[in-house]
């Protein structure tokens, strides 16, 4: 018969000593393994003279109970120590630069061609495209500008050897194909695409370049809904305090004709006094829909109205960023394009 | 057009703050670019550029005054000593070097600078401002100065000093009289009206409430009568539609009046002699480009007979040497004014040198005509010959101003170079332009602008324009357009225009359209073309946009199938000629620039290439997508330890970029097969099979087009797929599978098959036999070398057991997996690793 007393104080004893995880486990071992010191005592009840054999069991179990509770207790306090300890000596330096993530972008003109198309979509614009190689008739003739017009001054033209095809100067020509397709329907449409003009390729003027052009025809569409339209959009793009302004301007598919500015801090931190000196930047020309142009697309200038605009995304992001070389949009320069 | 302010002041008033009237004429069509101040301090809150070349006039120490005597320089025959009174009582001694200043004249008006003055440096080689000092000049003092037009900053003229008309107050500061502000204004095509100062001052009387003073155009005309002198005609109306012509006798020639002069000056235009300087300044101040011919020549020409002159196409072969020394060959597109000879001027372009005005001319006929736009823009296209008389023609100049500004310069040359006027004038005008006159219903103004003006308000502003305003009933209104007007074609829409624009787009409200919302039927192509867009940005490709225009050499090395470029008939730069028929090639350019200065590049673009078609215009635009990878896997990072190179971007990284395309756009029945285009590495090379059909090629580029575009010795990664193709295979929608809730079991099974079977062949083999059990198969070992005999490979491959409804027995598994492998045997003659 083991004298459970004396075992108690020994298990006791052992426990205090234990310093770690470790020796917590060996001391388990030791009093509740397949031959423990606890576990044995429990099996030696059969030993017990009968009449004392209750109280020693009741006296075995509760030493058992109370050992693991102890030893559950211990171990748990060993372990918070240990975390403790780790947690105080294992330290980054998090000023170390991190892993690299990979991350792919969108060129900066489709950024900003989605931005424009969003805000359209919302006043409920819907994306139309039509091609780039365009005949002279559908770029020119058709929006009122018969040959010889002086107004083609306005558009220095590529010509292909193909007579009579050219590359399209605007997306203007996708008014005609729209009007023709969706014709007597209502349209609200933003026409974008890319666009060519003969000019010196300079830091200021590129051969290729991005347009929108929107175009809306319906019954009672006025001149106010345009500077509406406008407003919103600018507002949406450039910020709610922008204030738009619009002057009187010249194309022969609108009239009509307008240009429209949008106001421009002289001391902006970004892009500078690009306003040179006015306080206004143009962002868009726009304008009602000439009668001749209505005609054109098969809506009867008498019964229908519309107006149409149309702006560059590449100068909106030279605004907006503070770009000054327009050049820099073709070339891809992987050092241009990673900061957008 | 260049408007000096105080030219327009004659007939208008232009009182409003210069910031106000810039804005006011910005706002209503008429953009002024830039002011340029002359001898003024810059004006303040002025909303454009402000050019300032030169100095500011000092009101107390430039003045205007008159040559008392001229004494000779005691030591210097070149110099001179004039006596200048300055008014009040104030004479000063000066000391000048001027040419036009002899000993002995007296009365000459000059402008004299004292001391202090800050004037542009006559002797600086650089222009430069500089303090006029007291100093001597060869032994005698000097403090003040006369200065040429150069040292004040109105020209480069610095030969001799200014002299000024003799009824310049003496003692008067020069600001008061010369300084001046010149308005820039970008004129556009359906305002050239505003091509002349009259037009302008229009512009401005209508957005201030004025009337405007026009110049006087009578004409005291004392000679004998015209008639019997010369005779006109003209052979078709519709490019000529009125022709008139002054005659003047005994001209004087000689320099025109100093205003006159000034005014050119400032207008941008040389002063050249009186009779030339009264045709372009009438030309500035009316719009209507007048010509000069000298008459006796004209007489000789034919013959000492009356000339008669016609205005005509040119014949064919038609030679006329024009007044720029230029001998130019004539084609019937050129209108021409020709006498009995033949041409004499190329029509509202450029006179003929042999009827030219010159110093001996003594008798003058004066055209003022009209031409057709069009024929003279073409003759100006065609000879490149834009100037001040074509460009205006070009944009259309009214008949109907033809006389008053005939009138305007013969009275000038009258007063201005001793000319007798003729009596009467020879005017051919076949087909007097009718009035225009135009019903404008007031709802037709609320249509278009969406407000209402009322009709005093309209009839108000287009009065303000000169137009004839009448009611109409209550509701529109009758107006006549001004004869001065060419742009009013289109009728109610016009008169709208200047409606808005004068009366103020800031007046405008800003309404949300109330009209119908059209049906929102989305693009989805351009959805779809985003969502590649999307898919590649994220599996960590940056988007490119290259330029479409390109040379065929740059896409050579590609070796694609020959085929008709679209080619420019003007092209910029020898490096943009045709529109290109490969995305991939600008694409490669771009990442040959790049490589320059960084190792790792993963680049796509999505764009249009150009195709001519077989009896058809315009090409086919057909959508690409390009894609180049080469370089580095990751960026270096110091975590893996000194020296560790990251490995080298290959064909399966590609390959996987490709797979997630596949996957992100849902496309059905995916499969790759051995392409054989000549521009990838024959072993590298992939054709994309979707639904049986190819979309596009990817792989290894072959080493030799690798160096053909500069690119080395590295692995460059390629691909160009038809977008077009690519976007008609996606589905519109696909069918989610449910998230399994029974445990997969996974089983390995490694094979040994044939070195060249393709590993797609196991892998199908695999799942027709796994069946629906099956649910993941993936490769994780490719091994050839000891202990796999020669020609032979393993493939390892882990699969996943799953079954929707419960979790599989060991019994499912081991026969599930047991028919996987029998099949590999028996169809791929595969051995099984481990099993034999």
């Amino acid at each position: 018969m083991v004298d459970l007393a004396t075992l108690e104080q020994a298990a006791l004893t052992a426990l205090q000593a234990c310093t770690d995880e470790p020796a917590l486990r060996a001391w388990n071992t030791r009093f509740f393994g397949k031959h423990g010191e606890v576990l044995q005592a429990l099996k030696g009840v059969g030993a017990v003279p009968p009449d004392q054999r209750k109280s020693y069991g009741q006296e075995a179990n509760r030493l058992k109970e109370d050992l693991l509770a102890r030893y559950e207790n211990a171990l748990a306090e060993v372990r918070a120590r240990t975390l403790e300890q780790s947690l105080q000596t294992d330290r980054l330096d998090i000023t170390l630069p991190g892993r690299p993530a990979p991350r792919g972008r969108l060129h900066l003109s489709n950024q900003t061609l989605r931005q424009i198309y969003a805000i359209f979509a919302d006043m409920g614009f819907q994306i139309y495209r039509s091609r780039e190689i365009e005949d002279d008739l559908t770029n020119f003739e058709l929006l009122n500008m018969p040959p010889h017009h002086p107004a083609r001054d306005m558009w220095d033209t590529f010509y292909t050897t193909t007579p009579g095809v050219i590359l399209r100067t605007h997306t203007s020509p996708g008014q005609i194909h729209v009007m023709r397709e969706l014709f007597p329907r209502p349209i609200r449409v933003i026409l974008p695409g890319m666009c060519y003009r003969y000019e010196q390729i300079t830091a200021r003027s590129e051969i290729m370049f991005h347009q929108v052009e929107g175009l809306v025809i319906g019954e009672k569409i006025t001149m106010a809904d345009l500077k509406g339209t406008i407003t919103a959009f600018a507002r949406r793009l450039f910020g709610p305090e922008r204030q738009i302004r619009i002057r009187s301007s010249y194309f022969p598919f609108t009239e009509p004709s307008i240009e429209v500015d949008v106001d421009w801090p002289k001391d902006d931190p970004i892009s500078g006094d690009i306003s040179k000196g006015t306080g206004w930047l143009e962002i868009m020309g726009a304008g009602m829909v000439h009668p001749v142009v209505l005609r054109h697309g098969g809506y009867d200038p008498a019964k229908y109205s519309g107006f149409a605009f149309g702006m560059g995304p590449e100068r909106i992001a030279m605004r907006k960023y503070g770009i000054d070389d327009i050049r820099q949009f073709w070339k891809n320069d992987l050092r241009f394009l990673s900061q957008f | 057009m260049r408007v000096p302010l105080n030219w327009l002041r004659e007939y208008v008033d232009v009182s409003l703050p210069l910031g106000e009237l810039v804005e006011r004429l910005t706002l209503a069509g008429l953009e002024v670019g830039s002011v340029q101040v002359f001898g003024l301090p810059a004006p303040e809150r002025v909303p454009c550029k402000i050019e300032h070349p030169g100095p500011v006039w000092d009101r107390d120490k430039i003045l205007i005054g008159q040559i008392l005597e001229v004494k000779p320089h005691p030591d210097a025959d070149r110099l001179s000593c004039p006596l200048v009174d300055l008014g009040q009582g104030r004479t000063k001694s000066l000391v000048t070097g001027a040419p036009n200043i002899k000993v002995g004249d007296k009365g000459q008006k000059v402008v004299v600078a004292l001391t202090g003055s800050v004037l542009f440096d006559g002797h600086a080689k650089e222009k430069v401002l500089k303090e006029l000092k007291p100093t001597k000049i060869r032994g005698l003092p000097s403090d003040s100065m006369v200065c040429s037009q150069y040292e004040l900053g109105i020209s480069e003229e610095h030969e001799g000093i200014i002299l000024l008309d003799d009824d310049a107050p003496v003692g008067m500061p020069f600001a008061d009289y010369m300084g001046d502000i010149v308005l820039e204004i970008d004129v556009l095509p359906n305002m050239a009206r505003c091509l002349s100062m009259i037009g302008v001052a229009r512009e401005v009387a209508a957005l201030t409430g004025q009337r405007i003073k026009l110049p006087p155009h009578s004409v005291q005309a004392l000679g004998a009568a015209i008639a019997g002198q010369v005779e006109v005609a003209i052979e078709d109306p519709n490019l000529s539609a009125r022709y008139s012509a002054l005659l003047l006798r005994d001209a004087r020639h000689g320099a025109a009046p100093g205003w006159m002069k000034q005014r050119l000056l400032y207008a941008g235009m040389r002063p050249i002699s009186n009779i030339v300087d009264v045709t372009n300044y009438v030309m500035l101040e009316w719009g209507q480009p007048l010509h000069a011919f000298d008459y006796d020549k004209l007489v000789a020409r034919a013959q000492g007979k009356a000339p008669v002159i016609t205005v005509r196409p040119a014949r064919p072969g038609e030679v006329l040497t024009t007044l720029d020394n230029n001998r130019r060959e004539l084609t019937p597109d050129n209108l021409v004014i020709a006498d009995t000879a033949g041409p004499i001027a190329l029509a509202g372009v450029m006179g003929g040198l042999d009827t030219e005005v010159s110093a001996t001319t003594r008798h003058i006929l004066l055209e003022s005509a009209s031409f057709h736009a069009v024929s003279i823009r073409r003759t100006m296209k065609a000879l490149n010959l834009p100037s001040e008389a074509s460009v205006r023609f070009s944009r259309g100049v009214h008949p109907e101003t033809v006389k008053p500004a005939a009138e305007r310069a013969a009275e000038l040359m009258r007063q201005f170079a001793g000319a007798t006027v003729c009596q009467g004038m020879v005017d051919c005008y076949p087909h007097p332009m009718p009035p225009q006159v135009i019903h404008l219903p007031l709802a037709e103004v609320k249509r278009l602008l969406g407000i209402d003006v009322p009709q005093a308000d309209a009839t108000r502003i287009l009065e303000g324009l000169e137009f004839t305003v009448v009611p109409n009933g209550a509701d529109a209104l009758q107006v006549t357009a001004p004869p001065h007007r060419l742009d009013i074609q289109e009728g109610a829409t016009d008169l709208i225009e200047d409606l808005a624009r004068i009366y103020g787009y800031d007046r405008l409200p800003a309404t949300l359209l109330s009209d119908a919302l059209p049906d929102q039927k989305g693009n989805p192509d351009v959805e779809l073309e985003e969502r590649v867009r999307d898919l590649l940005v994220d599996v960590g490709l940056q988007e490119a946009i290259t330029n479409s225009l390109t040379v065929p050499e740059r896409e050579a090395p590609l070796n694609l199938p020959a085929g008709d470029y679209v080619k420019l008939l003007n092209p910029i730069s020898s490096e943009r000629v045709v529109m290109r028929h490969s995305v991939l090639a600008s694409v490669l350019e771009v990442t040959e620039s790049n490589l320059r200065h960084c190792n790792e590049v993963r680049l796509f673009e999505i764009g249009r290439v150009y195709l001519p078609r077989p009896h058809e215009k315009l090409p086919e635009e057909e959508r690409r997508l390009a894609l180049v990878m080469t370089g580095q896997r990751h960026p270096e990072f110091w975590g893996d330890g000194p020296g560790a190179k990251p490995a080298t971007l290959d064909f399966f990284d590609l390959k996987g970029t490709i797979e997630a395309l596949a996957t992100g756009l849902h496309l059905p029945d995916v499969t790759y097969q051995i392409s054989k285009v000549p521009y990838l590495h024959p072993g590298k090379a992939a054709d994309l099979v979707v639904q049986g059909e190819v979309i596009g090629t990817f792989g290894e580029m072959h080493p030799r087009v690798a160096e053909a575009y500069k690119l080395g010795q590295r692995v460059v990664l390629v691909a160009e797929l038809n977008l077009e193709k690519l976007l008609r295979l996606v589905p519109v929608r696909h069918a989610a599978q449910p998230v399994p809730s029974f445990p997969a079991a996974l089983r390995d099974v490694a094979v040994i098959v044939e070195a060249d079977l393709s590993a797609e062949k196991v892998e199908k083999e695999i799942r027709a036999a796994g069946g629906t059990l099956l649910a993941d198969v993936r490769l994780f070992d490719l091994y050839q070398g000891e202990s796999i005999p020669a020609g032979k490979k393993s493939l390892a491959y882990a699969l996943s057991y799953q079954a929707p409804d419960r979790t599989l027995t060991d019994k499912e598994l081991d026969k599930a997996h047991k028919k996987i492998e029998d099949r590999l045997k028996h169809v791929l003659k595969a051995q099984i690793r481990g099993k034999e």
